[in-house]
């Protein structure tokens, strides 16, 4: 059974999801279509967390996973149906079944050996989806639904969408605006409920011991190898799941979505939000689909406008220099956050928060300023 | 017979470039102890050495001509950059030969890039876990690429190589085949032997002087050298410098075979490790020999016949084989006993 800490913190997210249209108003984040991001890309980094924040693997290339989720959701929509559920069902299934594959090869290797792995994995998928596999992956283009698809189940049950290209639906409820974010929402409180439980386990201890000592283990006679491959399979299927999720709200599918990019972007959400810690993955998968909303927004004169308190010589120095971090150049201040989390804030946004909270406590008059820190 | 031939030409220049970036990375990973993953992004620094070099170059200087007239019946301009102006003949020699002669900015400009680099930042992950080395780098090499864009746009800039290299060389001739058969563009030989002759110079710098023993034995037991009293560190950023010119040499003279956009440097980055991977970590000679042989296994993988039968192995042979050779041989063609194991 869950700690009570654990129910509050439980208890206290599935307000937060819920109440999200709500809570997100005031700083302009209030909208499904961006809150179906932050759900989304949390399951993905939440996913990504159970295998590197855990057992310290550091996979880049978890977008593959992503991207079969996708592909697999869409064409079940072609194939069956337009319901949700099917899709991402199959879209977790394929993408575990593929993580199956690709752990069970690259695991046998462990440190940068595996970080190198899975990469080249990750683009040996982008590759293939963009040459061979176009008949599948429908190449460049993008998979997308057609009016001609055969949509065997909804057909079986006497759905017809007509002549109109159809959006998914869940028994006739459209998976567009709120009902698309809550869609998203429940599954992430679904998936934050099973890490939960994961990093609690006896299992999850088994995965944290992997990373503080994996030589060790071996040596107490225990093989850690399936311990590993089991928490790659299981964030091979968020990321499955992710993807599915992906293509419910927009069905479309492309091998963009499998490239290094993305799986860097992963990685940076889990570091920037704390790796190895329960909720931090979703706050930095959080911020930086916002960060990425709000500056890829801006253009030259809104800069403009922001710095029209600066003199006219400043104003134009300060709008082209910030204007190399807005808009096109988004990637930049991604990039250079990156860097400055790395150095700086190793533990993440959480890290920094439970900082504030000591320096705070530590504050407080004849509290724990005379406590001395035990000696490590 | 030819074909074959003609493929191994293909693949050389190509593994010259796999080669000397991943012979950086060895260098790198073997003294530093860091992976570093913006390693792709000095090649493609390199490669916009030349670009800038060639733009500065061809600078106009505009002067009206009122004996000619355009169409619309204003004086026609005449552009004429400013380095044919100044120098005559010997400029507009400079201007065609602008690739080779970029190399001679690329080595200051790449060694000052790489110093900065390792004393600003890669010197406090040595101590850090492998996993933040990457992190970090990969973060910088995002930067540097974006700033590139920001600076010379997404679209690739073709870069042509001096007139005297552009034609073909009948290759065949000199070796026996009929005349046309191995026909080779010129540029991609003089690629092929650059990238040996950078080759040569690395090896025998760290063969032969004192400096490249004091690293040498670094790479094979940092610990000890350290405790003999010799600043290690100093050194190392040498050899980060070192590196970086080497790729970004790499870079410069690679752009007529292939116009220079801000992410070749990632492109090359995945393949460069490829190619250390299935050499073996901390192997120099491995990392030139799997460079040549991959580049050489794919350009085999893109002639049609081979297609024909495997769709789509020309995309990727480079990740079957280093599957293949991490599964078979976890340590790489030549891989050292105690490097990066575990």
């Amino acid at each position: 059974m869950p700690t009570r800490n654990d129910m509050l913190l439980l208890t206290g997210f599935v307000a937060v999801v819920l109440a999200a249209p709500f809570l997100f108003e005031p700083i302009g984040a209030g909208y499904p279509d961006l809150l179906q991001k932050f759900a989304i890309f949390g399951i993905f980094a939440i996913g990504f967390n159970i295998l590197f924040g855990l057992t310290g693997y550091l996979s880049f290339g978890h977008a593959a996973f992503l991207g079969v989720g996708s592909y697999t959701a869409v064409w079940t929509f072609k194939l069956l149906s337009m319901n949700p559920l099917p899709a991402i069902v199959l879209a977790t299934l394929f993408g575990g079944l593929f993580a199956a594959l690709i752990g069970f090869i690259s695991l046998r290797r462990t440190g940068i050996y595996f970080s190198i792995l899975t990469l080249a994995f990750a683009q040996m998928s982008y590759n293939l989806a963009y040459s061979v596999l176009t008949p599948i992956t429908n190449g460049e283009t993008g998979l997308q639904l057609s009016q001609g698809d055969p949509r065997v189940l909804d057909i079986a049950f006497g759905r017809d969408y007509g002549a109109v290209l159809p959006s998914s639906d869940l028994f006739g409820l459209e998976m567009t605006g709120y009902p698309g974010f809550y869609f998203c929402g429940a599954m992430l409180i679904v998936c934050f409920y099973i890490a939960l439980r994961i990093f609690r386990s006896p299992f999850g201890m088994m995965l944290r011991a992997v990373k503080s000592n994996q030589n060790r283990m071996n040596y107490t006679g225990l093989n850690t190898r399936p311990y590993a491959l089991t928490a790659f399979i299981i964030s091979g299927m968020y990321a499955g799941l992710a993807g599915g999720l992906l293509a419910v709200t927009d069905p479309l599918a492309g091998a963009e979505r499998m490239q290094w990019t993305a799986s860097g972007e992963v990685v940076l959400m889990t570091i920037l939000g704390g790796s190895g810690t329960l909720l931090g993955p979703v706050i930095g998968a959080a911020v930086i689909k916002y960060f990425e909303n709000i500056f890829s927004a801006f253009n030259k004169s809104m800069l403009g406008d922001i710095f029209s308190f600066l003199p006219e010589s400043l104003q134009s120095g300060a709008v082209s220099v910030a204007s190399l971090f807005v808009g096109e150049g988004w990637h930049l201040t991604l990039g250079a956050m990156f860097v400055l989390i790395v150095i700086f804030l190793p533990g993440g946004l959480m890290e920094g928060i439970r900082r504030i909270g000591a320096l705070a406590r530590r504050k407080k008059p004849g509290g724990g300023a005379s406590a001395s820190t035990p000696a490590e | 017979m030819d074909a074959i031939f003609l493929q191994i030409l293909n693949g050389l220049d190509k593994g010259g470039a796999y080669a000397l970036i991943a012979l950086g990375l060895t260098i790198i990973f073997g003294t530093l102890g860091v992976v570093n993953f913006a390693h792709g992004a000095l090649f493609m620094l390199g490669a916009f050495c030349a670009v800038s070099i060639k733009a500065l170059f061809s600078m106009n200087k505009v002067a009206l001509d009122p004996t000619q007239m355009t169409a619309w019946g204003t004086p026609m301009e005449i552009r004429t950059p400013y380095i044919i102006d100044w120098f005559g003949d010997f400029g507009a020699t400079l201007l065609d030969y602008s690739v080779p002669v970029s190399i001679l900015i690329a080595i200051p400009v790449m060694l000052l890039l790489g110093v900065i680099m390792e004393r600003g930042l890669i010197r406090h992950f040595y101590k850090r876990p492998h996993a933040d080395q990457i992190l970090v780098t990969f973060g910088l090499a995002i930067v540097l690429q974006e700033l590139v864009k920001s600076q010379f746009g997404a679209n690739p800039i073709p870069q042509p190589a001096p007139e005297a290299a552009q034609g073909m060389i009948d290759f065949g001739l000199a070796i026996g085949f009929d005349a046309g058969n191995v026909v080779y563009p010129a540029w991609r030989l003089i690629y092929f032997l650059f990238s040996l002759a950078i080759i040569g110079i690395v090896f025998a710098f760290l063969q032969f002087t004192t400096f490249g023993m004091v690293v040498r034995a670094g790479m094979a037991d940092r610990e000890t050298v350290g405790l003999l009293g010799i600043d290690i560190d100093r050194r190392f950023t040498i050899v980060f410098g070192m590196a970086a010119v080497v790729a970004g040499l790499a870079g410069a003279m690679y752009t007529p075979i292939l116009s220079p956009d801000y992410h070749m440097g990632m492109d090359f980055l995945v393949l460069s490790f490829v190619v250390v991977v299935v050499g073996g970590m901390g192997s120099l000679g491995g990392a030139v020999a799997a460079g040549f042989l991959l580049g050489i296994l794919q350009s085999f993988a893109s002639m049609n016949e081979v297609k024909n039968i495997f769709p789509g192995i020309d995309q990727i042979i480079i990740y079957l084989i280093a599957v293949v050779i991490l599964l078979v041989r976890p340590r790489g063609l030549m891989g050292r006993k105690g490097v990066m194991e575990g």
